[in-house]
């Protein structure tokens, strides 16, 4: 599988080339970017956004989250610091983050006609839709297009002529509180993705790929890569040996020292504990999971990359708790904080969406339930949480979850006209699972 | 499924019993609603067989389809239909309020107030189970594309008047019955489920029977004996004691009873067209009517036993008072209803097949927004679901243990106090998280400043102090209150406006184009088997 010749930097700067191309010259309307997990997105938009502008193009970037636009916001000022900026927030308290303050290049405002006239105004898609504009925007850039609705791109398509859809494919699809099966099969359907009401009506607007994770190891991106883009394939930046996670204070023995060194060597570590039906909020587990992160602090981490020159101390800031539900998440930022823990993110997989930390430890989405329903199978939660760390991820697990997936096939029933999603969760489950499972260390606490 | 709901399900099962999930009613229910037993035939999606139909519970109207693969008598079932259920609708049409609503002057494009009409009460509709709401959509999608006689003189199966009129009324009922928190149209399965937490599983939950035997067992019997034999036990024959509640029929039903004495129907009615004089055609007209009483008691027989489980429920769920905000979300219901009369008097067109993409949007939103104002209400106005939220960290009651007087920052000072709260509640409350109480039925906020201790809470009051530099009287909680905050907003904001539909951008498939009126469906194979 390994080519010699292949130069992800190479391939990396040929897709980004082919898109700007297609973004600045191109005669279709729309242009559609998926991206694989640390594939650079960010960068590619912020990278649009200066061209666009340079070639004088009023531009509109709409975002999902006030965290995101903010994110945009302060690396637009930091690639080109003259360049004016709007950051459209709501009428809310702390409706943006304070270092935008900072920026004299940038200029806040709750109404858009104040904005008028700068090159780049940057919003969420939920305060775009209340905006009126008597002229669309020349050009519009929409980031994580994939989890966005049909419904909220419905609300702002109106304010722009040709846009920029960039996003990743195999992450959470967006989700309606209410049922929605009367529209399934609808191209319109609005709560499905905007991307693929987009390309339902536009099938012939052009789609690329970025084809390198930055991000994963080389260790992570081929089980990645083939448990969630089994069709669109992607490469790690970076080779074995690239990347090192090495700890000052040797094992104890214990089931977390013994899980973390397997992850340190290999990318991957799975903590078993004996198998048991247990609540959401399994305290056996959630203690386990900050036990680990207990001693991923206390063992003096150092992770050597690419990025730096000599290892960078595996800090709590560089280290990530992910689980399924917001009950589990509370659980264990109440256990870390038992065992002194601060500053360790603690957050549910669509919060830990477009993240990225050195290690994350995952509690697992299947761990101890009786059944496997279809918010634990989806595709999309189990790839975020696998996917958000650059050396090493460490999963707490209950035993039998294997039987529990071959007892719970997926029984979503089909429904006519929509597309078949692939990969189906319940084989992705089984992938990530097949391959944890080399890298097992079983403990009783 | 929450874990008190969990909880009270498993006390159901030690009890023999099942637990109040509610304190309150959370739906409205008519004084007079309309109660709608329906049966369908197996083996056509949507055939009725019948029905018990009525506002009355002592004489439900009784429509029967003695051949179902008849489409005259299905004609004839449903025009009888229409007789019962437009009459009723319009009781509700004629008596209206003055209203206000704020509309767009399409001249001036500002908004303004205008003076309207609201039906002062709207129809209510109660089906069964949560299936008889799907037949209802069945229906109303199954007549209102036919074209009446009058409508196109060459239709070559003119529906009878007034039935695609009934069409369009189902539809609209099967369609609001969508939103969330709305009583047009209700499943009783659901509403009783929502009420009380049985021993058994929800899906179970929807055998109307057993249900209710978990709610209210027979003396001395308990509520999981009772839903066991509701569920199963069957007579010498081998018919099922308490009939399902269709609009499915028992297979046994059908087998052993039903198709004999539809072929004894057809038969009979074979016989009497080939009569060949007035004496034998009335000795075979006689056998014929005798053949279309069996079938009518048969029917009458699986029918009559869920009517009167019908209103059973229907006394049990009267008996718990009514929610606070039961009458508001009702209101709406009443202006949903009224939008249709007047779509029907203005002669507007049937709804169509499919909603476009911008209709298809704005019912999405309303529905999240309904979903979500239903939890808020519901917790609001009913102490035991509060606890349910409160259990899963979603909003926490206790005690003020002190209050400290502070003001923001800035020139002209604002009261912002900082209230300590003991509780034994545990919150999910990030940083800074908003969290809100009810004062006099508005919503207060306040922000979690810190964890003062296990247990103890500080907070932040932000607003609804006045405009004072002194908090009015009552605004802020005092030592010694019990205070119960939510992490949820009890209000919800409106969404953004879509654009019109005659501007759906590119990215939705641009503009449908001209409306013209949806065709009548086509007739098929199957419709003239």
């Amino acid at each position: 599988m390994t080519t010699v010749d292949f130069d992800p930097g190479a391939a990396a700067a040929r897709a980004t080339d082919a898109i700007l191309h297609d973004t600045l010259h191109g005669t279709e309307r729309g242009v559609v970017v998926d991206s694989p997990p640390g594939a650079g997105k960010s960068t590619l938009v912020v990278r649009a956004a200066l061209e666009l502008a340079d070639a004088g193009r009023p531009l509109m970037v709409v975002a999902q989250t006030n965290a995101q636009v903010d994110d945009l916001v302060l690396r637009l000022a930091e690639k080109n610091p003259d360049l004016p900026v709007g950051r459209l927030h709501s009428s809310d308290s702390d409706p943006y983050d304070k270092a935008l303050d900072d920026l004299p290049q940038v200029r806040t405002s709750a109404k858009a006609a104040e904005l008028n006239g700068l090159p780049v105004v940057l919003s969420t898609a939920a305060k775009w839709a209340h905006v009126k504009a008597d002229e669309p925007w020349r050009h519009a850039i929409v980031d994580e297009a994939y989890q966005m609705r049909s419904d909220s791109l419905l609300a702002v398509a109106g304010l722009f002529e040709r846009a920029l859809f960039v996003g990743d494919p195999g992450q959470l699809d967006p989700f309606a509180i209410v049922g929605s099966e009367q529209w399934a099969g609808l191209s319109y359907d609005p709560s499905a993705s905007a991307v693929t009401t987009l390309l339902a009506h536009n099938p012939g607007l052009p789609q690329h790929r970025l084809p390198v994770s930055w991000r994963l190891p080389a260790s992570a991106a081929p089980l990645v890569s083939d448990a969630f883009y089994p069709y669109t394939p992607f490469r790690s930046g970076t080779g074995h040996g690239d990347r090192r996670l090495s700890f000052a204070v040797p094992s104890d023995g214990s089931g977390p020292d013994r899980v973390i060194d397997e992850a340190a060597e290999s990318g991957w570590g799975l903590l078993e504990l004996p198998a048991r039906h247990t609540p959401r909020t399994d305290p056996e587990a959630v203690r386990a999971v900050a036990a680990v992160v207990r001693r991923l602090l206390d063992r003096g981490g150092a992770a050597l990359s690419e990025r730096s020159d000599g290892p960078a101390p595996l800090t709590a800031d560089r280290i990530a708790v992910g689980t399924a539900h917001r009950d589990q998440a509370a659980a264990v930022r109440t256990a870390l904080a038992e065992l002194g823990v601060a500053d360790v993110t603690v957050d549910t997989a669509n919060r830990l969406q477009g993240r990225e930390y050195d290690v994350t430890v995952v509690l697992h989405p299947l761990s101890g339930r009786p059944d496997a329903t279809a918010f634990h199978l989806e595709t999309g939660r189990l790839c975020v949480l696998a996917s958000r760390h650059r050396h090493a991820c460490i999963v707490v697990c209950r035993a039998g979850v294997g039987d529990l997936l071959d007892a719970y096939p997926s029984t979503e029933p089909v429904q006519l006209g929509t597309l078949v999603k692939f990969p189906d969760g319940w084989e992705a489950n089984h992938a990530v699972l097949a391959h944890l499972t080399e890298h097992k260390v079983t403990w009783r606490p | 499924m929450s874990l008190i709901a969990t909880l009270a399900r498993l006390e159901a099962v030690s009890s023999g019993r099942a637990r109040p999930a509610a304190t309150v009613r959370h739906r409205h229910l008519s004084t007079r609603p309309l109660v709608f037993v329906p049966l369908t035939t197996a083996g056509e999606a949507g055939a009725p067989l019948g029905a018990l139909v009525g506002t009355d519970r002592d004489a439900p109207r009784l429509l029967v389809v003695p051949q179902p693969r008849d489409r005259d008598l299905r004609f004839s079932f449903l025009a009888d239909l229409a007789d019962v259920v437009l009459p009723y609708i319009d009781s509700c049409a004629g008596a209206v309020e003055a209203a206000e609503r704020t509309e767009t002057d399409p001249e001036t494009g500002k908004r303004v107030k205008v003076e309207v009409e609201l039906c002062a009460d709207a129809p209510q509709l109660i089906v069964p189970s949560r299936a008889g709401l799907d037949l209802v959509r069945l229906l109303g999608r199954s007549m209102r594309f036919r074209r009446t006689a009058e409508q196109d003189p060459e239709a070559p199966y003119p529906a009878p008047p007034r039935v695609p009129l009934l069409g369009r009324w189902l539809t609209h009922y099967g369609e609001r019955s969508r939103v969330p928190g709305s009583s047009l149209l209700l499943a009783l399965t659901d509403v009783l489920s929502r009420h009380w937490a049985t021993g058994q599983s929800s899906l179970e939950d929807q055998h109307l029977g057993a249900l209710l035997a978990w709610i209210d067992p027979p003396q001395g019997e308990s509520g999981a004996e009772a839903a066991r034999r509701a569920e199963l036990a069957r007579d010498a024959a081998g018919q099922l004691l308490c009939p399902p509640a269709g609009p499915a029929t028992d297979p046994a039903f059908d087998n052993k009873l039903l198709a004999p004495a539809i072929e004894r129907y057809d038969r009979a009615r074979t016989a009497l067209a080939a009569a060949e004089d007035a004496l034998t055609a009335d000795d075979r007209l006689a056998a014929l009517t005798a053949a279309e009483r069996e079938i009518r008691d048969l029917v009458e027989s699986r029918t009559r036993p869920t009517w009167d489980a019908v209103w059973r429920g229907l006394d049990l769920l009267r008996a718990l008072p009514e929610g606070a905000h039961v009458e508001e979300r009702w209101t709406r219901d009443r202006w949903s209803f009224t939008g249709h009369r007047d779509r029907v008097l203005a002669g507007e067109p049937p709804q169509p097949r499919r909603d476009d993409a911008v209709t298809a949007a704005n019912k999405l939103a309303t529905r999240e927004r309904e979903q979500a104002r239903l939890e808020a209400q519901e917790a609001l106005d009913d102490p035991l679901v509060m606890a349910g939220r409160r259990l899963a960290g979603e909003a926490f009651a206790g005690e003020v243990t002190d209050v400290v007087m502070a003001y923001s920052e800035g020139r002209r000072p604002s009261p912002r106090p900082l209230v300590t709260v003991r509780t034994d509640d545990r919150p999910h409350l990030a940083e800074r998280a908003k969290v809100y109480r009810s004062l006099g039925g508005k919503p207060q906020s306040a922000e979690f400043v810190g964890h003062e201790a296990e247990g103890v809470l500080v907070l932040r009051v932000l607003d609804k102090m006045g405009r004072g530099k002194e908090p009015e009287p009552g605004s802020v909680p005092e030592k010694g209150d019990r205070i119960c905050f939510t992490l949820f907003e009890h209000e919800q904001r409106g969404g953004a406006k879509l654009p019109d539909p005659e501007e759906t951008p590119w990215t939705h498939g641009g503009p449908p184009g001209e409306v013209v009126q949806e065709a009548a469906d086509p007739i098929t194979e199957e419709d003239v088997l």
